[in-house]
């Protein structure tokens, strides 16, 4: 059965190259059904195969379709890798994926390019596979290009919105540093093995000079931190979340940006070849990411931007696993992550819907009552992420602290005061949502203020002394109005939206079972991928234990904070919760603007210039000089027969000359 | 190149054998009657067809009172010219040892009557060699006389032409061009080099409406009769050096002794040398060919743009680099200036035309250029590389041709830039049609021009001509500007209002059908190549040129005995030993 795995990802390119050529002619909804017939069948396939790669010798196969490039030493072979980190990562994103398609088509319902929608999301299926199955890292450096491109193209995709615009050019922007870093481990990666194949690269690792295994280490580790939006990559996500929602659910949550996660997991052979700071800086990394997106998340109030800075955050765990040598811990938190994320996400635009398009959770509230499905698979994939016994994010996040602390306890208290801190704010966004009082509709507060001058709300500067209508605090747009309106009240959302969301709660409960204490299952099915990197414990029965019990405390405390701050705390008690510096999230992104519009600007004015002025006044010299060359030359060719004639000639006796000469040298 | 030496090392390989005495000498006894070589028919089928394909058109059609049904030409060169090269596909099979390709198994056919033995032969008295140079060029130049007989259905009928003189033509010119390509006996590549010529003449004065036209025709004429004379001369000098015209006896003589007049051989090279560069149009010989490229009917053009040159190139590549491959010394500088010249010349003129059609020609110049690049090398890798660049140019100099051929419209004379400016909005698609050929050209990642170039340059640089190499990319950069040129004025529309003809640019040009296939035929390739060269540069590894020596006949049957077959060939086999 492995060697069908090609069609893993020729369905949904199949479904792309139909919607592409045919998409608005099938129209709505069956562009939708047929982009998720396809990622659908790609899954099923995907099954197929795994079932097929358990009689597989070290459950690895390898299919080589064609020879891509063949330039002289550099042979390049399109083909895929199947080995268990592969069908790991494939499983779970067919499967992600074709729930989100699904989903998709109720949350894209009207959209006037509905069918372009699903073109974009095909194709990102497509790619995120080749990343995956990709047997070289050439083909995943396609892969990555291609969801990246795909990243880009589906945030902008309400592009007529300023914003949405410009958040798809900063992830673009910030995407190019990350890329440029794997571009060189990929060049280092050729130059010290000759070759880009997995197979033979990571066979040969072990041998790898230190400094050699030290750089191609951290350059791929560049690239992964682009891409997975860590410290200081990360601004791009939180603006990503512009793109529709089920967008972010399945690229920005579940899978392209877990695409870093892989590589590193891919490239252990190496990580563990290199020096040991290596290891120490990826961990850091990780874990500054988890703790600081976390106190981000914690004072945001748009609904979507919480979700991305604790996607942020979560991606921070994975990296601290993988720096602590538990590439397993890594590759589990990210399946269930895919799972509890995804289902948050997905009933974050289930809410929004709902809501017709209002994401500032101070317009929300009791919205359990309205939308019980939506509410009640919220809750559950919240009690996972937030780590409660015995939901899968218990598991999987137990299981990266406890290799961060056996790392350093410095590491482990950082994972530790992360954990409660997700509970907390995570807790605010599920009470603020569902639970408390009703602010929209009848219950939103009208208030008409005088505006003007210096120290206004920085989303009402415009002319001085203005009268500006808010609601509960927040200007009252266009798009704002139907919320308040009197006669407003959510809706449930329909059964393509539900069903996925009904789906991703149930797996982000039993999801755990794939890597329980006890049975290890995908720890030994990933055993063969992670052997040369992997570090292990050997905990015993009290140890998981204290570490259960210290974990489920932090994790209710987190919550019982958030219910005697949000749900029961004064409105004073409130805001001194949500401190500005945390809200403005550190401040970076606006100081990395203050930069980039100040000295920043200033600098690459100067470098335009000189490359206007000098490098361009070359270009524009040998061009001139080609042009006026060009132009005498030009009237040798004066349409004369036996002027043509005369340059044969001419030709004949120079060469002739030519050969005589030599016959005399010669002589 | 790996599999090219895999094919070397297998080739049954025999040391000198002595040659039947009077390879080129006439027989001893006067009374004897002349000796007929034994023929192998199906080794001269792909000539016979394009060549008697011409001759029934021309029959057909003198027959016809009312005229031909409306495409009925088209169709009929078409299948000839797939006929040919399906006659050339148990060729190549025999040449690679293959029995049947897919379903088609080649033991039924005639296919018996070559040698049982695998790889490449002779045959006729070791005039025509068959070998995979020859066959990869004969599929080669029957793809081109495809292309370019659809690109001529409609311009005929637009252009009030209507006949099958072009389509025979066309058959004739290809016929020529095959025999080029298969001929071992450098009188036979003379035949093939008229017959091609003669026909393209022909073709290239044609557009009875346009006195250009005629212009170009007589050009043309006068121009290649000059360099027919030089190419002629040569092979006088040669066979006063050697006693033969046989290229396998003369490699042979060569390899076992030294001539005694060495300046008869050297001046041989030369004038051989300058036939071959006015066929391929290198500078300086390449005077002709802007203003034949810009009086000639367009369709017509992409066939001399293609299909002649591979033919002149087969034959330069097989008898400077095969036969002469011992020579290299003596004959590589020249190549070199030549190519160094066309490249330069070629890309520095182009920019500075303002006649699309001319600009195509100059680049077409440079092109011979990066081809004369590989051919320089004088390796298998740079004979590859020769292969690649003709098979990936033929469909991109078509493809442009044939864009050129719709935007001039009736009349073909709206040529000039202006023609372009705003083709990008009336018509979308053939402006991204054009785009792509020309970005082909310029040699853009992902098309077929930059595999090309990449390949030709790897080639010389291998063979130590780093210099040539960069030249040929600084002039490749130059080049880039010409084409861009082209695509800047479809894109962009003139600000100034500087309109030369405003109704042209509001018209919207139809593509028919015929058209429409060979420009989507092109376009697939240009890209396909592009993005997965493997399996042609796979092809064009094969394509090894060697000379053979025609088996020993024995008396009795006059039927062919195995087994003595000797590959005398590729040059690098011959560099290494040397």
């Amino acid at each position: 059965m492995v060697d069908i795995i090609w069609l893993v990802p020729a369905l949904p390119l199949l479904g792309f190259l139909l919607l592409v050529f045919f998409g608005k002619r099938i129209g709505e909804p069956l562009a939708g059904w047929l982009a998720t017939l396809m990622v659908g069948g790609s899954f099923v396939v995907a099954v197929a195969v795994f079932f097929g790669l358990l009689d597989q010798p070290e459950h690895t196969y390898e299919q080589v379709l064609f020879t891509w490039i063949p330039a002289g030493d550099l042979h390049v072979e399109v083909g895929f890798l199947v080995d268990p980190l592969s069908m790991a990562m494939t499983l779970f994103i067919t499967f992600v994926a074709s729930l989100i398609h699904l989903y998709s088509i109720g949350y894209m319902h009207g959209d006037e390019r509905f069918p372009t929608f699903f073109t974009y999301l095909n194709l990102f299926v497509f790619s995120m596979l080749v990343l995956v199955l990709g047997n070289n890292m050439l083909l995943t450096f396609l892969g990555w290009e291609g969801v990246g491109a795909c990243s880009y193209f589906l945030i902008s995709f309400w592009f007529t919105k300023e914003a949405n615009a410009s958040a798809g050019k900063k992830a673009f922007i910030t995407n190019r540093i990350g890329d440029w870093g794997f571009m060189v481990a990929m060049f280092a990666t050729f130059f010290a093995f000759g070759t880009l194949d997995y197979t033979k690269v990571m066979g040969q690792a072990g041998g790898l000079a230190k400094t050699t295994a030290t750089f191609i280490a951290l350059m791929l580790f560049v690239g992964a931190v682009g891409k997975s939006a860590q410290i200081p990559l990360y601004v791009w996500l939180p603006d990503a979340m512009a793109g529709p929602t089920p967008v972010s659910a399945l690229i920005h949550a579940a899978t392209m940006v877990t695409a870093g996660v892989y590589l590193m997991t891919r490239a252990n052979p190496i990580i563990a070849a290199s020096d040991g700071y290596v290891g120490w800086t990826i961990a850091g990394v990780g874990a500054a990411t988890a703790f600081v997106a976390a106190t981000i998340g914690m004072a945001q109030h748009d609904i979507k931007k919480v979700l991305a800075y604790s996607t942020v955050s979560q991606l921070g765990y994975m990296f601290l696993a993988v720096g602590s040598g538990a590439y397993v811990a890594a590759i589990f938190h990210m399946i269930t992550h895919a799972f509890f994320k995804a289902c948050l996400f997905l009933g974050s635009g289930s809410v929004i819907h709902g809501m017709v398009g209002e994401q500032d959770m101070r317009l929300m509230g009791a919205l359990r009552k309205y939308m019980p499905i939506t509410a009640g698979t919220f809750i559950v994939a919240w009690l996972a992420i937030a780590g409660v016994f015995p939901l899968s994010g218990f598991w999987s996040k137990d299981e990266i602290i406890e290799f961060a602390w056996h790392k350093s306890p410095v590491l482990g208290v950082i994972g530790f005061v992360t954990a409660v801190l997700t509970a907390y704010y995570m807790s605010r966004l599920v009470f603020l949502t569902f639970y408390g009082e009703p602010r929209w509709g009848e219950h939103a507060v009208r208030e008409v203020v005088q505006v003007g001058g210096a120290g206004s709300e920085e989303e009402a500067t415009t002319e001085p002394t203005e009268s500006v209508e808010l609601v509960n605090g927040l200007p009252l747009t266009s798009e704002r109005k139907p919320v308040v309106d009197a006669h407003f009240h959510p809706h449930e959302s329909g059964w393509t939206m539900t069903l996925p969301l009904v789906v991703l709660a149930l797996l982000s409960v039993i999801g755990g079972v794939i890597n329980l204490p006890g049975s290890h299952l995908l720890a030994n099915w990933l055993e063969p991928v992670v052997a040369a990197g992997e570090s292990h414990l050997e905990p015993t029965a009290t140890y998981i234990l204290i570490f259960s019990v210290i974990s489920t405390a932090l994790a209710l405390g987190g919550i019982g904070l958030a219910y005697f701050v949000w749900l029961k705390g004064s409105r004073q008690l409130q805001r001194g919760f949500e401190p500005v510096f945390l809200e403005k999230a550190w401040y970076y992104d606006l100081t990395l603007a203050a930069f980039m519009g100040g000295p920043g600007r200033r600098l690459f004015e100067a470098i335009s210039w000189f490359d206007r002025t000098v490098i361009d006044g070359i270009v524009n010299g040998v061009g001139a000089a080609t042009l006026g060359v060009g132009k005498k030359v030009r009237r040798l060719q004066n349409g004369y027969v036996r002027s043509y004639a005369l340059l044969v000639v001419i030709g004949v006796v120079l060469i002739t000359a030519f050969v005589l000469t030599r016959m005399l040298q010669l002589s | 190149m790996s599999s090219l030496a895999v094919v070397l090392a297998q080739a049954p390989q025999t040391t000198v054998i002595n040659l039947a005495p009077g390879a080129g000498t006439p027989a001893a006894d006067p009374n004897a009657p002349i000796p007929t070589p034994p023929v192998l028919w199906a080794a001269l089928l792909p000539i016979l067809v394009l060549g008697i394909g011409g001759l029934v058109l021309l029959t057909i059609s003198s027959l016809l009172k009312k005229g031909a049904p409306r495409g009925f030409y088209t169709l009929y060169t078409v299948m000839v010219a797939g006929l040919s090269m399906a006659a050339a596909v148990p060729l190549w099979a025999k040449v690679n040892g293959w029995t049947k390709i897919a379903w088609w198994d080649f033991r039924d056919l005639w296919w018996q009557s070559l040698p049982t033995e695998a790889g490449p032969f002779s045959t006729l008295g070791q005039a025509i060699g068959v070998d995979g140079l020859s066959v990869f060029l004969i599929l080669l130049i029957c793809i081109a006389v495809i292309l370019g007989s659809l690109l001529s259905d409609d311009f005929l009928l637009r252009e009030g032409l209507e006949g099958p003189e072009t389509y025979a033509l066309l058959l004739f010119s290809a016929c020529g061009g095959v025999i080029m390509a298969m001929a071992d006996d450098l009188i036979v590549l003379f035949l093939g080099l008229e017959t091609l010529s003669i026909a393209v003449y022909v073709l290239a004065a044609s557009h009875l409406k346009r006195a250009q036209s005629q212009e170009a025709g007589l050009k043309y004429f006068v121009l290649g009769g000059f360099s027919s004379a030089f190419f002629l001369y040569g092979i006088a000098m040669l066979y006063g050096a050697t006693g033969t015209t046989n290229l396998v006896a003369m490699k042979d003589f060569l390899s076992r002794s030294i001539p005694a007049n060495n300046a008869l051989l050297l001046i041989g090279f030369a004038l051989l040398l300058v036939g071959f560069a006015f066929k391929v149009a290198a500078v300086p010989f390449h005077a002709w060919s802007p203003d034949v490229y810009d009086g000639a009917p367009t369709p017509s053009v992409a066939f001399m743009a293609s299909g002649v040159k591979a033919a002149g190139f087969a034959g330069l590549v097989r008898v400077f680099v095969v036969a002469f491959g011992q020579y290299a010394a003596d004959w590589q500088p020249i190549v070199y200036a030549l190519a160094v010249l066309s490249l330069v010349v070629g890309s520095v003129l182009a920019i500075v035309q303002n006649n699309v059609k001319r600009t195509l020609a100059y680049s077409s110049v440079s092109h011979v250029g990066f081809i004369l690049i590989a051919v320089e090398a004088a390796t298998p890798a740079g004979i590859q590389a020769v292969l690649f660049y003709l098979a990936s140019y033929t469909f991109m100099v078509v493809g442009s041709f044939g864009v050129v051929t719709l935007v001039g419209r009736v009349g073909d004379g709206r040529h000039s830039l202006d023609d372009y400016k705003g083709l990008g909005r009336t018509n979308p698609l053939l402006a991204a049609i054009f785009t792509v050929f020309l970005l082909a050209q310029a040699g853009v990642p992902f098309t077929a021009g930059f595999v090309a170039k990449f390949y030709a340059v790897i080639a010389a640089v291998d063979a130590g001509s780093t210099v040539l190499a960069v030249i040929a990319m600084i002039s490749a950069t130059i080049a880039a500007f010409l084409y861009l040129r082209i695509i800047v004025a479809m894109y962009m529309t003139d600000s100034d209002g500087r309109s030369a003809s405003p109704v042209s640019r509001a018209e919207r040009i139809r593509i028919p059908f015929a058209t429409g296939l060979s420009l989507l035929l092109c376009v697939l390739t240009t890209v396909g190549v592009g993005l997965l060269p493997g399996p042609l540069t796979e092809l064009s590894a094969k394509g090894t040129p060697s000379l053979v020596r025609e088996p020993a006949r024995t008396a009795t049957d006059g039927g062919l005995t195995v087994g003595t077959t000797g590959t005398e060939a590729a040059p690098g086999q011959s560099q290494q030993q040397g």
